[in-house]
């Protein structure tokens, strides 16, 4: 073809004479080469003329190495110190892109090769064991689509909130590895055996205790995220994936797993990832991560106008299905079933939306999501009505967005407490 | 849903018969592409889920691979090495390497009180501390060595963990000035929010909890 023979020619020229040169400014979207009056060639931002051209009268960028995102496409996560959170707003669907995966570690990400690192099993096991990465991918595999979340993952308190910061702490991959269950027939776990200690190999050696039961159920030693090895961020080279339990316990960059009779009462399951209930009690190994739902649009700081909305959100549940979602345009007094988009997995984040004809009155807007258990989405008064008024982790209430009449939207901050 | 092994199987039998198969053991079928329909017919049986008892992946662990990263401390007291610290030698490390990120005598720096504060205060909730909030003295000793200084982690020798971790302990008016810890007496220690703590009590179904 005449185009691929351009490109071809384009990359048998000298440097100086560059790809992008040949095939005109259209080569890339975002940067235009400028020649400067010095005769310096520099790089510059997108200019309107580039805009303006047709793109069916030019060459488009070559074939590359790996895919960019549109520069049009401004879709980042938002770091602090400890976390970085995924900009919920921004997704279709279910899959949350790998880059845009929240972050949370408690010392940084390591960096890790590959080639050296091995996950040791061992305690009460008949055989303990060392397997290299390329061991672990030798076994049957299992791929999943489900959800990770951080239980420390609300706020509120103020209007100008995204739901990227209220709940960006999850996000949603398909996971590949091997069971945990056939490494456990690998090495032989002894009947007494009733919990393990997951251990990272970074640099706060951060350790889990978990129930052996989670082991056998469905408890996956992950090495790939949607197609690709781990990202970094996410635990490379081997991770644990403990599908619908609370972040902190998926053990990322895992280079250790100990059978044991008993729980350690880690620093991460005592002085943290506990929480307040009822009579000055605080409640422990509490993993599950219970329903939730947010609308994602319309939400903070998007606008709307009047007519036909499609309501779009994203629900999900630790402990088994979406059953139902209900929206409210109407402050909670109403509610209508919403429709779930496919495919609605077992622990996974689903798609909801609902159609709403909006005339332009004030009003609020929420969603409440069913599991499989019957549970249902509680608001911040239930609450703190059923644990006090202390908060903590495990947070999952209704969130509530004010429609104005310009057709802002702000968060509904509950203000009870 | 797991996809399972046996459903991937067949699925991937009736897409693609046994080209996918030549994929997934590619180094295997070219070692010798004469034994490629052996090990199709070997996969047939693990789609059928009889696993082999044993994959014979994987290397035997020698206790001295096993030592080198077993730090880890229980409750009990399994786990903890030999040596032995004193609240007094520990605050000579602390005021060295610990107390610009937690604050003199272990209140109120940047990253954390590990004190409790006994002098009244105005915050609304109060900070959770090794003294009011920890149910394990073990807890202490496991964490520092694994993750403290938080500039320097795993720079600590046994014995000034043993150290920091009486004088946490003494500041946090657990212990006294003259009890020495060691493998023996940490897990003896009564800590103030043993019994702070229920189980999970949440179960899924209609209750808010
Ligand atoms: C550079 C700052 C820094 C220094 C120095 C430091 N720490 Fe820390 N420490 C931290 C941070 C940050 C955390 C919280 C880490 C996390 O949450 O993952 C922490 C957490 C802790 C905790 C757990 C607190 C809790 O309530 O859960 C203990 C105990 C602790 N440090 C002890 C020490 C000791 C002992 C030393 C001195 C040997 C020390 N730290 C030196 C920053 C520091």
């Amino acid at each position: 073809m005449k185009m691929e023979r351009l490109v071809e020619i384009a990359q048998k020229f000298p440097k100086k004479l560059s790809r992008r040169k040949l095939l005109g400014g259209a080569a890339t979207a975002a940067v235009a080469i400028i020649q400067t009056a010095k005769g310096q060639t520099i790089q510059k931002g997108l200019s309107e003329n580039l805009i303006g051209d047709d793109p069916t009268k030019k060459f488009g960028k070559p074939a590359g190495e790996v895919g960019s995102r549109s520069p049009f496409v401004k879709s980042v996560k938002k770091p602090s110190d400890i976390s970085s959170r995924s900009p919920l707003q921004d997704f279709y669907g279910i899959i949350t892109p790998s880059d845009l995966h929240f972050e949370r570690h408690h010392a940084g990400v390591p960096a890790i090769d590959p080639s050296k690192h091995e996950l040791l099993i061992h305690g009460l096991v008949e055989k303990p064991l060392i397997f290299t990465v390329t061991d672990l991918k030798r076994f049957p595999s299992v791929s999943r689509i489900a959800f990770l979340e951080c239980s420390g993952n609300f706020r509120g308190g103020k209007e100008n909130l995204t739901p990227q910061e209220i709940c960006g702490l999850t996000s949603q991959s398909e996971w590949t590895g091997v069971k945990l269950s056939t490494l456990f027939n690998e090495v032989g776990v002894k009947p007494n055996a009733t919990w393990f200690l997951a251990e990272g190999g970074d640099a706060a050696v951060l350790t889990r205790s978990i129930p052996v039961k989670k082991g056998w159920d469905d408890a996956i030693i992950a090495y790939a995220q949607n197609g690709e090895p781990l990202r970094p961020e996410q635990g490379f080279p081997v991770r644990l994936f403990l599908p619908g339990w609370e972040g902190n316990t998926g053990v990322k960059w895992l280079r250790r797993l100990e059978l044991s009779d008993a729980p350690y009462y880690t620093r991460e399951e005592t002085s943290k990832y506990t929480e307040p209930i009822k009579d000055g009690k605080y409640r422990i190994f509490s993993f599950d991560i219970d329903a939730r739902s947010i609308i994602t649009f319309p939400s903070y700081p998007q606008k709307v106008e009047k007519g036909w909305i499609e309501i779009r959100g994203l629900a999900w549940s630790g402990r088994g299905k979406v059953v139902r979602v209900e929206v409210s345009t109407d402050a909670g007094k109403n509610w209508k079933i919403a429709q779930l988009n496919e495919p609605v997995l077992d622990k996974a984040h689903i798609q909801f939306r609902h159609l709403w004809q909006w005339k332009g009155e004030e009003t609020e807007i929420l969603s409440r999501v069913t599991d499989e258990t019957g549970y249902t989405q509680p608001t911040l008064k239930q609450l703190f009505e059923a644990r006090g008024s202390e908060g903590g982790y495990h947070m999952n209430p209704i969130t509530a967005w004010q429609v104005k009449k310009d057709g802002g939207v702000l968060f509904k901050p509950e203000t009870f407490r | 849903m797991i996809y399972n092994q046996k459903t991937s199987i067949k699925l991937s039998l009736l897409l693609f018969g046994g080209i996918s198969f030549q994929a997934c053991y590619q180094a295997m079928s070219q070692e010798n592409s004469t034994e490629k329909y052996a090990i199709v017919s070997k996969k047939r049986e693990i789609s059928n889920d009889t696993l082999p008892s044993s994959f014979g992946f994987g290397r035997k662990a020698t206790q001295v691979e096993i030592d080198r990263l077993d730090i880890d401390v229980r409750p009990d007291g399994k786990g903890l090495p030999a040596g032995s610290g004193l609240a007094a030698k520990g605050k000579l490390i602390f005021d060295a390497k610990c107390f610009a990120c937690h604050g003199v005598g272990g209140i109120g720096g940047p990253n954390g009180s590990l004190v409790t504060n006994k002098a009244p205060v105005a915050a609304a909730r109060k900070e959770k501390t090794i003294g009011n909030y920890w149910p394990y003295a073990t807890t202490v000793f496991d964490y520092i060595r694994r993750a403290m200084p938080f500039n320097e982690p795993g720079s600590l020798t046994n014995e000034e963990v043993y150290h920091l971790t009486a004088y946490l302990l003494r500041a946090n008016e657990i212990i006294d000035e003259n009890t020495v810890i060691n493998a023996k007496t940490l897990p003896k220690i009564e800590m103030p929010a043993r019994d702070l703590f229920i189980p999970d009590d949440r179960k899924g179904g209609p209750e808010i909890r």
